[in-house]
């Protein structure tokens, strides 16, 4: 392989590929609280991303207490250790919104566009508990070491034009990512909880005739969500920023994500994750450079297919491409 | 109670909180507040019809406001010349590009038999199509943002009176949403909600970003008025006499002061008068939406859509084309909702992207609609000024409360200042929190539909 083609190939690995395992990873573990709360609760969350908002600023505000403390966790974040606390904060969140507003309509049997409504009312109030306590703007709270693989280092060790960045946060959250997924299916798929979910998923009168508690079956989902989202929440802060208008955006590429996979099909929630983020960033990213290294010659244009501006705009055209095409997803998740 | 006394009660003391703000803060701002709830109606009532009659929900309402907003935009203000001859034709030819693009995947679709060569054609000429446009659409672009960019940088509209964009509005606002009913609907009940979302996020994410059409958040300001302007009314004779004989027992009588308090209250007067007139536009469009959208519901039109809305599956048997007429129900909605969009602008005198946040716009509809009473037209009307007017009053009351509240804290405390600077997202809270009450404790709202049979 000549030089060039190596460049390329690491120019891609920089700006493509890593940020989009990255990205798809956070926005996986999203979708995958998306899907879970449409598979046994049967209504789009549209308070998610602000929910991930929230878990987000406990893990925030106590990685700050305990900064002060002079707590650290060496050349990890600070907030890995100040993540229980905002998973369990999340978890009294959603599991009181549950009670107080969503249990009424279980009750009711209420349709689903009714439930859909209250999610946006939820939505509403923790947006502006967000904002009320942390303030609208920009938060960083990342510590520790900054990069695994730095540009310099690369560019020394191997001789190339190219750097590869590879940020710390990064490869936590694909670790990360990795472990809460394994945990998620085993669970799913092994324990007598777990299968009492997929049961009632499944077909809830079945499921009930059966002995299944649903009550127990409902927490355990809403526990199983608050940890995802905070996860997710607390990796994409570390990554990039927290901001809770950002959160409230993510909501767009994480239902993408959830009904490109399939709603309802956790397995479909990652593979949607990862599809979205590559679409995203392969449709924005300008592709000057690599096209230098591969044809010898740059372009005058940036050859980006799409600004930036309108990342948001991807995940709305693979949404209507999908809901054209094949609207239970690619892996045929439910309808009603 | 029924209705109507509930309602005259509701219009009653709504009456009597704009006359104390009249009298105890201006008559001014009473009249600001007034003009943006009868807005806010003409939204609500969109979204009852969307919402009301067929229990479509929409979460793109921003959107549509936006494309009426450029609708206003795009009809009153004069046109660039120099920009539209430096980029013009190209823009032109872009278009026409995007036009043969769509025409040609339809025709491509309609002629190749479903399978795996029809996609392969699809995507190719997809692909295809996209390069095509940018070939003149990029050139295109760059010549006509950087004409002048400091003052235009924009093509500018058609110059024609600023009325006729609530209609261009609406047409807009029904363009969009007849797209995105033909993807979503007869899906998933969800899924449109979540496509309106989508929708209003890119539609605003144009107006932010795509210079050429609406200069961007550069803003467009000095739209032409439909109705006069301060500075012309206070220099004009006949409008000079009548605030001078209204006047005239309270006015000093040494000349001077005289002539300088008669100067001070023709500047009040001629923006209370301006503010009168849009009153009164904004009043009639209401008074016309309204009486439409009541002839709808009471014809068979609108039991058909009731008949939908209880029981879809009942209203297919009997051969009721249930997607169809969601369709049809959800362009006339957003269509209203555009023509609110445009009065907005029209209202402001210009257009500014950045303001359009989906939290203020789309989920206080949302919550004229449910409080008012879904299905309730008046109860729409009574709800947008209920919530508006609270929402606009909540903020120095939610601030006096917690600047009250925290006192004893002391004035450095962290803690206190910190509330204070945070205390106007405190109405999200309650917008959420009274929205999440109403629907749980008087789903039906304040007026209840009472038109059932």
């Amino acid at each position: 392989m000549s030089t060039d083609t190596i460049n390329a190939l690491v120019l891609f690995a920089n700006f493509i590929l890593v940020p989009g395992i990255t990205y798809g990873s956070q926005l996986a573990l999203g979708a995958l609280g998306i899907t879970l709360v449409y598979a046994v609760l049967r209504f789009s969350n549209f308070a998610h991303g602000d929910t991930m908002a929230f878990g987000c600023m406990f893990t925030i505000l106590t990685t700050w207490w305990l900064q002060s403390m002079g707590v650290s966790l060496g050349p990890l974040p600070t907030a890995l250790l100040a993540l229980p606390v905002g998973i369990a904060m999340t978890a009294v969140l959603v599991i009181v919104f549950d009670k107080l507003v969503y249990k009424h309509y279980r009750e009711q049997k209420s349709a689903p566009v009714v439930f859909v409504i209250a999610s946006v009312g939820v939505m509403f109030v923790t947006n502006g508990l967000v904002r009320f306590i942390i303030g609208p703007n920009d938060q960083q709270f990342s510590d520790g070491m900054r990069f695994l693989v730095r540009a310099r280092d690369f560019k020394k060790a191997t001789g190339l034009d190219e750097g590869l960045t590879i940020k710390l946060t990064q490869g936590l959250t694909v670790v990360i990512a990795i472990v809460a997924m394994l945990l998620l299916f085993y669970f799913l798929q092994r324990t007598r909880t777990g299968k009492a979910m997929r049961a009632y998923s499944d077909n809830e009168d079945l499921a009930l005739l059966s002995g299944i508690d649903p009550k127990k079956v409902v927490i355990t989902t809403w526990l199983i969500v608050a940890a995802l989202t905070t996860l997710a929440g607390v990796l994409y802060g570390l990554d990039k920023s927290f901001k809770p208008f950002t959160y409230f955006q993510l909501l767009l590429p994480m239902f993408a994500a959830a009904i490109v996979g399939g709603v309802g099909k956790p397995l479909g929630a990652i593979l949607g994750g990862f599809i979205v983020a590559f679409s995203e960033i392969l449709l924005t990213y300008a592709y000057k450079k690599l096209i230098g290294y591969i044809a010898g010659e740059r372009p005058e244009t940036l050859v980006q297919l799409l600004s930036t501006d309108y990342k948001f705009a991807v995940s709305f055209m693979i949404l209507v491409v999908v809901l054209l095409w094949r609207p239970t997803g690619i892996l045929r998740g439910k309808t009603i | 109670m029924n209705n109507l006394i509930k309602g005259t009660l509701g219009f009653g003391i709504m009456a009597a909180c704009l006359a104390a703000v009249g009298m105890l803060q201006s008559w001014t701002l009473a009249f600001t507040i007034i003009n943006m709830c009868l807005i806010s109606a003409v939204m609500a009532l969109g979204v009852n019809i969307q919402w009301g009659y067929a229990g479509l929900f929409n979460v793109g309402i921003v959107g549509f406001t936006a494309l009426g907003g450029l609708a206003a935009m795009l009809v009153s203000t004069p046109p660039v010349v120099g920009a539209w001859q430096a980029g013009g034709v190209s823009m032109l030819f872009a278009l026409i590009a995007l036009l043969v693009v769509i025409f040609g995947i339809v025709f491509i679709r309609r002629i190749i038999p479903v399978g795996r060569l029809r996609s392969l054609a699809t995507v190719l000429s997809v692909i295809g199509g996209f390069f095509l446009i940018r070939y003149f659409y990029a050139p295109a672009v760059d010549a006509i943002e950087s004409f002048d960019p400091a003052r235009t940088g924009f093509l500018g509209g058609l110059g024609a009176p600023i009325l006729f964009s609530w209609i261009v509005g609406a047409f807009f606002a029904a363009g969009a949403a007849w797209m995105i009913g033909k993807i979503s609907l007869g899906l998933r009940s969800d899924y449109l909600a979540i496509a309106t979302l989508g929708i209003s996020e890119i539609i605003i994410a144009m107006l932010k970003n795509e210079d050429w059409l609406s200069r961007g958040v550069k803003n467009v300001s000095g739209l032409p008025r439909p109705v006069p302007y301060e500075i012309n009314l206070q220099s004009t004779p006949w409008f000079i006499d009548r605030v001078t004989a209204f006047y005239a027992n309270s006015l000093p009588t040494d000349e001077l002061a005289r002539t300088e308090a008669l100067q001070q209250k023709l500047i009040e007067a001629s923006s209370l008068f301006v503010k009168l007139c849009y009153t009164g536009l904004f009043l009639a469009v209401l008074l016309l939406v309204l009486w439409f959208a009541y002839r709808a519901q009471k014809a068979p039109w609108g039991r058909m859509m009731r008949a939908i809305r209880d029981n879809e599956d009942a209203a297919n048997a009997m051969g009721k084309d249930v997607t169809r007429r969601h369709l049809q129900v959800f362009v006339v909605g957003s269509a209203v909702v555009g023509i609110a969009g445009a009065m907005m602008t029209t209202l402001e005198g210009q257009l500014t992207p950045g303001t359009y946040n989906p939290l203020r716009y789309t989920f206080l509809i949302w919550a004229m609609v449910i409080i008012g009473g879904s299905g309730n037209n008046i109860g729409s009307v009574l709800g947008a000024f209920i919530v508006w007017f609270g929402w606009v009053e909540a903020e120095p009351l939610g601030q006096w409360v917690i600047d009250y509240g925290t006192a004893w804290m002391g004035d450095d405390n962290g803690l206190r200042s910190h509330m204070l600077a945070n205390a106007s997202h405190m109405r999200l809270i309650i917008m959420g929190v009274v929205l999440l009450l109403v629907m749980r404790f008087s789903p039906r709202g304040l007026l209840p539909e009472t038109n059932r049979q």
